[in-house]
């Protein structure tokens, strides 16, 4: 189905552009993207928001082959999920290294880049990826 | 969760043949399988009082949505009520719980579950998409993961943490494709080695072709009544002794270990309870193998071996027919192939033949108790179901 090709509520995510997350100040934890209620301590809890250093290392990754719609110029790509230093996790493309240097562990840090083209106008869609701490 | 209020039986299943179906429809492919199952359980249309119909993505693949309607008219039921379940690739073993619910309450006395999927009018880019939506859209799949992906992360884990090998991954590719030898309605015939899984095209490193269920066309009806009535329509109904449902996180990457499916530990615990059974106690199981890794994760949640040994127990030969506990007879997702919305209704199909001893080349030997488990997504969605010949206590 084709997308229209104007920006659609993905723009007010402020998680997308900052990472920016909550934290329960009752139990300490984190949350990637933010939630207004901590499912641990529901409504006894006290969501206040965080922004991540964005550092981090590679939790799991893989080389992705087959693409969906829209990501067809990018392959082959390596994607992972990323557990950031404050213990959050996520999903994220790794990006300015090839899939031999990838390890699980590997120190890695975020940066801000395209992730495709919504609808053939080529309206841009924005995120974060991450790339190996040099 | 309580036990139901009344005892359950299934006494007619019915299913088509997966595969790439050219020339048949969505309609023709629930019209098929439905018509299987009430010639299966001897009844007519005017019997059924309710249908309960799973399809994932229907509106992605063939543009039709309403599916719960079209179930009821093109199995020729107007004016009974019907309900679409959607639980990514586990609607249609929700579609039996609700069914069960429905009958447990005493509402209705005779429902029709169906499950269906058309998956094959569309690119494999397109399917692909459409499968994506079972995860999490804005903080996965916008990011370019796919559902193979998924899965290969979590195998890449799984073998960091447990030392599970890319052999172990391909037999048990190579033990389900020899099932489906056996499987007439499966969508491959076509014995495979290891070797053959290790010389197809990489999908998501360390996941190759070969490691993937296919894309399908098919669909599955089964026709549940009260245990109490079961015996006016057959001699050997099949009763089911659980049926439970659990959730868990809809991104996988918040998950604290993705080495383990959480909703199938709960669900299992659950369904165990309620049965009262214990693992040692399944003589036979259809496991979700929508990619090999899931076979071995999800035999050790459900207590088959131990956490972890999963890849030992493929590669010992312990699930393979004639062996301490014969996993995926049918062909599994892998080979019998795994029209999304028709898999969890096909995978009853499959063990209410076992249980009968009506499974030909592919029986197990005296089954008498069975499980079905069925995952949606990435383990956001798991459902288990456990199937037996007797009665037993009132689960």
């Amino acid at each position: 189905m084709e997308e229209k090709a104007v920006a659609f509520h993905w723009r007010a995510f402020r998680e997308r552009y900052g990472l920016v997350g909550s934290k329960c100040e009752l139990c300490g934890r984190y949350f990637f993207p933010g939630r207004v209620i901590c499912p641990a301590c529901r409504r006894k809890g006290k969501m206040s928001e965080h922004r991540f250093s964005g550092k981090g290392s590679v939790y799991s990754f893989t080389v992705v082959r087959t693409p969906p719609t829209g990501f067809e110029i990018f392959i082959p790509y390596l994607m992972a999920i990323v557990e950031l230093e404050e213990g959050a996790r996520v999903v994220s493309q790794l990006v300015d290294c090839k899939p031999e240097e990838v390890q699980i562990g590997m120190s890695v840090e975020a940066c801000f880049r395209k992730i495709r083209e919504q609808n053939k106008s080529g309206l841009v869609l924005y995120g974060f990826k991450f790339r190996p701490v040099k | 969760m309580k036990a139901p209020k009344r005892d359950i039986a299934i006494i007619g299943v019915g299913t088509t043949k997966y595969g790439e179906h050219w020339n048949y429809s969505l309609k023709d492919l629930i019209t098929e399988a439905g018509i299987r199952a009430l010639e299966d359980a001897k009844i007519s249309g005017n019997d059924i009082e309710l249908i309960v119909g799973g399809s994932m993505s229907s509106g992605m693949f063939v543009g039709q949505e309403h599916t719960g309607a079209l179930f009821a008219d093109y199995m020729g039921l107007n004016p009974k009520p019907a309900i679409r379940t959607e639980a990514a690739c586990a609607s249609s073993s929700v579609a039996l719980r609700v069914g069960c619910m429905a009958i447990a309450s005493g509402m209705h006395d005779c429902v029709a579950i169906g499950g269906a999927e058309k998956m094959t009018d569309v690119y494999g880019s397109q399917a692909t998409t459409a499968l994506a939506g079972a995860m999490d859209r804005d903080n996965e799949a916008y990011f370019g993961l796919t559902f193979p992906g998924v899965y290969a992360m979590m195998a890449k884990r799984h073998m960091h943490q447990y030392g599970t090998t890319r052999e172990q991954l391909s037999l048990v590719a190579v033990k389900n494709h020899s099932n489906a030898m056996h499987n007439p309605y499966a969508q491959y015939h076509r014995k495979i080695s290891v070797d053959d899984v290790m010389r197809s095209p990489l999908v998501a490193d360390p996941l190759r072709l070969l490691d993937c269920s296919p894309i399908a066309d098919g669909a599955a009806c089964i026709i549940i009544v009260p245990a109490e009535s079961a015996r006016k329509y057959t001699d050997t109904p099949i009763y089911i002794r659980a049926s439970v449902q659990a959730s868990d996180t809809l991104g996988m990457y918040m998950r604290h270990d993705i080495t383990t499916i959480n909703a199938n530990i709960q669900a299992a615990k659950l369904a165990y309870q309620m049965a009262g059974v214990k693992p040692a106690g399944i003589d036979v199981a259809e496991v979700h193998d929508c990619f090999t890794i899931n076979e071995i994760i999800s035999c050790e949640d459900l207590g088959f071996c131990k956490k972890g040994a999963g890849g030992k127990m493929v590669q010992e030969g312990e699930t393979q027919i004639g062996s301490r506990i014969p996993v995926n007879t049918s062909g599994g997702l892998k080979a019998k192939g795994h029209p999304v919305g028709a898999t969890g209704a096909g995978q009853i199909v499959e063990l209410v033949k076992q249980l009968r001893g009506d499974a030909g080349k592919r029986q197990v030997d005296g089954a008498e108790t069975a499980l079905a488990h069925n995952v949606g997504g990435s383990g956001s969605t798991v459902a288990i179901h456990i199937l037996s010949r007797n009665r037993g206590k009132v689960c």
